[in-house]
């Protein structure tokens, strides 16, 4: 962003990796994925690169409001020197601190979550997906995350995302307003759970497992890590895998 | 006469009984911080027409909601019926509106009989399910003891409304056939007209009236009953599922509100804005909630407006997994601890005044009150931290409650007022603060695009 900036230029999107986009291996894969997407669809975006923090979701979740605050605003100032349109970014907490919680410390955005930008993607026909890739024809199933979904009542975006592809999706009893948490919100994605008979990634593994289907999508990070180490637990990492939307839309352009 | 001078006696007794009553839960909402409301007017009423009213969200578990439904119509309609009581209770008539509206009376009180058949069997069935079908949500930790029984009286006091309204309009109906005096005609009520005979046929006109009496004297004493047990019970959602509603939050629920009074010392803190010279620095800020004083009067109302259905913890991912962390418990501790802070200082219990506060003559209040507990003793650290943030204790609400908020002014408290909490959390916040970032790494944040 800093490099554009400096020869005079604005970007369309600003893509906002994240932490987990960032180092999480995992994770890295879905932000390749997207990059390729967004170059497939000709976008002119950029990153912010160094400048880029975590947005304290995680610390204010906690209870630790001064991290928070203090996290959030050296991003907004960071971002106030950029001239773009959108933020788009591939973590549905991110996006929830940019969103709604951002525009209280004076950061008003405009952000997308990359369900949606997908979604819009493939609406406008600037990607086209084909009928050739690894996921063609595999039986799908969609996890909402908490932050999308009831966080922010984002359900049908995703959902049209996976429809264009023509697989067979089933869902899960629990998905919609109904979804169950993976677990890692709230900032339990850092420590240990407290004392209880099972793990709610295990729980949650269980169920989609049981519908049969051979990829679980998913639009957050942190649900992947936690839906993949409860399918781990399971024993099913043969049949299934846990996919992020990008992931799934990259395998079939 | 007797009967009209008992009754206007017995209804002063209980409205005003009642109305101390309600003063208190009053009071004791008012022990919390006012809030500001934001958003539009139009969205409250909105949510207090489709959710309070409608009924909206009680459908998403479409069995209860059904049968919840009878029992919420029943009572609404009855209210009609119950100002015919008032008035045949003072002026010593006998149901004065069946001349005066003619064949819609006759429809009105029908359509109660029939919504009243519906809400005893919906009764039955929640009686069942709260003892034999033994549904997991109601045999919960906090539903043991009171609360169980509790959920109980309410059902038996609603069982013997309907009991009351059939005996006093089946021997009505009977009384009438016989043409006896003072029993004009009305029409024949849906249910009544057959269940009357059914039951009371063939019996004497004096155990006629002394049957039609009764009735009407048990659906009237229990109507006060109820007025005066709702405000002991869990059951106050019947009236403050409106005001509830009402004052909602109606931004998106993944926003956890902003603390202003931190935003002030973290611009100091990033030197965003110069410290105020005059500021009083001999106190210790405090920060987040540590008693229901620190919390919003809508948190408050939301714990009275609890009716314990426990639809938030069976939606609970923490509590479906054995956490100890049961959304409900926390409403119910909230409102449990209000009511012990409220009786004191009803009582002016002055041994509660706080040490530097105590006075010759001092008043125990809100702004002194110090008994040496406070919220935490009714809810403990594992339990707020077991919580994921997920917003599916609030979804579930079918009145719009909402624990997690709760949840997170206690996390601040601890956090912000005493730095204390699960110690796993301390590496994350140490990196977001030292590297900007969740993990403390020692690559450079845009590694990833090297090899893309």
């Amino acid at each position: 962003m800093a490099e554009l900036a400096a020869q005079g230029k604005s970007p369309e999107i600003l893509f906002w990796v994240g932490c987990a986009g960032s180092y999480d291996a995992r994770a890295i894969k879905v932000t390749k994925a997207f990059a390729k997407i967004l170059n497939a669809a000709n976008i002119d975006f950029a990153i912010l690169g160094q400048e880029e923090r975590c947005t304290g979701d995680p610390a204010r979740r906690a209870g630790n409001e001064f991290l928070f605050q203090m996290s959030a605003m050296m991003n907004i100032e960071t971002i106030n020197q950029y001239k773009f349109k959108r933020i788009v970014t591939t973590c549905p907490h991110c996006y929830n601190t940019f969103k709604n919680e951002y525009p209280a410390l004076g950061g008003d955005f405009k952000v997308i979550h990359h369900s949606e930008y997908l979604q819009e993607l493939i609406a406008d026909g600037k990607i086209r997906i084909t009928d050739e890739g690894e996921i063609k024809g595999k039986k799908l199933t969609y996890h909402d995350s908490c932050y999308i979904g009831r966080g922010n009542d984002i359900y049908e975006a995703p959902r049209e995302v996976l429809n264009a592809l023509n697989n067979d999706i089933i869902e899960m009893k629990r998905c919609k307003s109904d979804g169950l948490c993976c677990g890692a919100g709230g900032a339990q994605m850092f420590k240990e759970d407290e004392p209880g008979n099972k793990r709610i990634n295990t729980e949650r593994a269980e169920e989609a497992i049981h519908t049969g289907a051979e990829v679980i999508a998913a639009n957050c990070p942190f649900c992947i890590t936690m839906l993949e180490d409860g399918i781990k637990e399971k024993d099913a990492q043969e049949k299934v895998t846990v996919l992020d939307l990008a992931e799934i839309i990259a395998d079939r352009i | 006469m007797i009967q009209q001078i008992l009754f206007i006696l017995v209804t002063i007794i209980a409205v005003w009984y009642a109305y101390k009553q309600y003063a208190r839960i009053w009071k004791n909402i008012k022990l919390g911080k006012p809030v500001t409301l934001k958003g539009e007017k139009s969205q409250r009423w909105r949510n207090v027409f489709l959710v309070a009213l409608g009924q909206k969200k009680m459908f998403k578990k479409w069995i209860p909601g059904l049968f919840h439904f009878f029992i919420y119509s029943a009572f609404l309609i009855t209210q009609i019926e119950l100002i015919e009581i008032f008035v045949d209770g003072i002026f010593g008539t006998h149901r004065p509106f069946a001349s005066m509206l003619g064949g819609f009376y006759t429809f009105v009180i029908s359509l109660i009989e029939i919504l009243s058949v519906l809400a005893f069997v919906a009764t039955l069935i929640f009686l069942a399910r709260r003892n034999l079908l033994k549904v997991p949500r109601f045999q919960k930790p906090e539903m043991k003891g009171w609360p169980k029984l509790d959920g109980n009286i309410i059902l038996y006091l609603e069982l013997s409304l309907v009991i009351g309204i059939m005996m006093m309009n089946g021997a009505d109906t009977v009384l009438q056939h016989m043409g006896a005096p003072h029993y004009h005609e009305t029409g024949a009520f849906a249910v009544s007209s057959w269940l009357g005979p059914t039951l009371f046929g063939g019996l004497s006109e004096g155990s006629l009236v002394l049957i039609e009496r009764a009735g009407w004297w048990i659906h009237f004493l229990v109507v006060l009953a109820f007025l005066n047990y709702l405000p002991i019970s869990k059951h106050l959602h019947v009236f403050l599922a409106f005001p509830n509603t009402y004052f909602a939050r109606l931004t998106p629920k993944g926003e956890i509100p902003n603390m202003d009074d931190v935003t002030q010392e973290v611009k100091i803190m990033l030197g965003l804005e110069e410290p105020d010279p005059n500021a009083d620095m001999s106190e210790l800020p405090e920060f987040g909630a540590k008693d229901v004083f620190d919390l919003t009067q809508v948190n408050l109302l939301n714990a009275y407006t609890c009716t314990e259905c426990g639809r938030c913890t069976a939606a609970c991912p923490a509590n479906i997994t054995g956490k100890k962390l049961s959304p409900r418990k926390i409403m119910m501790d909230v409102r449990d601890r209000m009511e012990e802070i409220g009786k004191n200082i009803e009582a002016n219990n002055t041994t509660y005044i706080a040490e530097p506060k105590k006075a010759e003559g001092a008043v125990l209040s809100k702004d002194n009150y110090d008994d040496g507990k406070s919220l935490f003793d009714f809810i403990s650290d594992e339990e707020i931290f077991a919580c994921t943030t997920c917003n599916a204790c609030v979804e579930a609400c079918p009145v719009l409650i909402n624990p997690l908020d709760i949840i997170i002014q206690m996390r601040r408290y601890k956090q912000l007022t005493l730095s204390e909490g699960p110690a796993d959390w301390l590496p994350m916040f140490n990196a977001i603060e030292n590297s900007g970032a969740v993990w403390q790494m020692n690559v450079e944040r845009d590694a990833w695009k090297n090899d893309l």
